[in-house]
């Protein structure tokens, strides 16, 4: 398969970057680690004219702390979240999510900014950025701002950013020390997107959640944060009782496709059921 | 669209040529470079034929464009024997305990545990087998792709390499 003839570009900084794209609008795209984009181009899904590529913008690169919060280049690898020592320590849900993401050869070459940037519903890390109360740092020719992650999926493939706009670095408020976390992944097999996959943080106080928060993956047209059930678990122990209203809840926002993934009543289910074990792996890790 | 210059190392060796921008680099490597070694699978980046190492990374070379490639230092199949003409022990491992068998997947299995070794001298199977989850294998049922990689390891730690009881 042979993608449609485009010119290439190689940016050397975002301010060129987003001078070029600002230069050939609906025709030109950003080039990140290619992984999706370069097979819609393959399939003739997607036909930029113009190719920008970040690969050389050394400031789009990085993970490093930032007072309470931890900054991550946009063009950092789903291979260097894994490695870093800082993550693990910090947010050691990025590096469990990243781990069940594609397979090692796309980790290598997969970015973080693509993966939340392109508004695929099956990506495993919107949700988590959702869920870990993350902001993304956007440039585009009318200057810089922040969007939540919380607010920045509108459909599949549908965000708020501007044509031209492009995704430069993820913030995350580091979770206090302490906190419990999973990512829990229902997939046919290495390789694919979630059939269903849920991300839970908590910190618990004697026992009882003293603050929690969900994401789910790939069980609507966006990632989505499912504010009801973490309010319905905070201040409970998380006994059996709660831990299923709190599931429910969840699952009662969901409105997945029918697909090879299985029927949507499934898909739900299947939500629910990795909630559910996010939750219990999420108890067991945390301290307090 | 007009050509660009790409220069990259592949295989130790400098290489300079034009290309069209939308040209995939396994089309580079086997088209216009003639290394016929690293196949087109799937050609949707899932089976992992086409792996070749690039910059210290296993990468699926059927999504990524040579122009991206520019400044690289690239490895194929082709460059994985040892100068005196004698097999890199991944080579000998697959050939040792019938790591193949079409032998369609084999050089994107070799280039995959290639990197695998050289990010951990010694893995344990579950560690090799989530290493070569994006290489995929029709043949073998995979149990003695691990076994050649494991005598690869073995072989290059200098101890002498001992299959599992099965």
């Amino acid at each position: 398969m042979i993608p449609g003839a485009f010119a290439y570009h190689r940016a050397t900084s975002v301010k060129e970057a987003i001078s070029l794209l600002a230069q050939f609008g609906e025709e030109g795209r950003a080039l990140a680690g290619g992984h999706s984009l370069i097979p819609m181009m393959k399939l003739r899904l997607a036909t930029p004219e113009h190719l920008v590529d970040l690969a050389g913008v050394a400031e789009l690169k990085g993970i490093r702390a930032d007072g309470g919060d931890i900054v991550i280049g946009a063009m950092t690898t789903q291979h260097e979240l894994i490695a870093s020592e800082l993550l693990s320590a910090k947010i050691p849900l990025l590096r469990e999510t990243s781990l069940v993401i594609a397979d090692p050869q796309v980790r290598y070459v997969g970015t973080l900014g693509g993966n939340v940037a392109n508004g695929d519903p099956g990506n495993d890390l919107p949700a988590v950025m959702m869920c870990l109360g993350a902001t993304y740092h956007v440039a585009g020719k009318t200057g810089e701002r922040r969007i939540a992650a919380r607010e920045f999926y509108r459909g599949t493939y549908v965000t708020s950013l501007e044509p031209g706009e492009i995704v430069t670095g993820i913030r995350i408020p580091v979770p206090p020390a302490g906190h419990g976390y999973a990512y829990e992944k229902l997939k046919r097999k290495i390789g694919d997107y979630a059939t269903a996959a849920a991300a839970v943080i908590l910190s618990l106080n004697g026992g009882n959640v003293a603050s929690c928060s969900i994401g789910l993956t790939n069980v609507a047209e966006t990632p989505l944060w499912v504010e009801e059930a973490a309010k319905i678990l905070t201040g409970s122990a998380l006994d059996a009782a709660t831990v299923k209203k709190a599931v429910a809840a969840a699952e009662a926002i969901t409105s997945p496709a029918n697909d090879a993934r299985g029927p949507a009543h499934y898909r739900t289910k299947m939500a629910g059921v990795m909630l559910t074990r996010a939750l219990a792996r999420a108890k067991e890790r945390a301290r307090g | 669209m007009p050509e660009s210059q790409v220069s990259m190392q592949v295989n130790g060796k400098a290489v300079e040529a034009l290309v069209e921008p939308r040209t995939l680099l396994i089309h580079f490597l086997r088209e216009q470079l003639n290394l016929t070694g690293s196949h087109i699978g799937c050609d949707t980046s899932h089976c992992g034929a086409c792996t070749i190492d690039l910059d210290g990374k296993s990468v699926k070379s059927c999504t990524l464009f040579a122009v991206q490639a520019n400044g690289a230092d690239i490895r194929t199949i082709e460059g994985m024997v040892n100068a005196d003409g004698t097999l890199h022990p991944l080579q000998e491992g697959f050939r040792e305990t019938h790591g193949l068998q079409c032998g369609f997947c084999t050089p994107g299995m070799i280039m995959r545990a290639y990197r695998l070794l050289q990010e951990n001298k010694s893995p344990t199977e579950d560690e090799i087998r989530f290493g070569i989850a994006g290489n995929l294998c029709r043949c073998t049922g995979y149990q003695n792709i691990v076994k050649a990689i494991q005598y690869a390891a073995a072989k290059i730690n200098g101890v002498p390499f001992q299959e599992a009881a099965e």
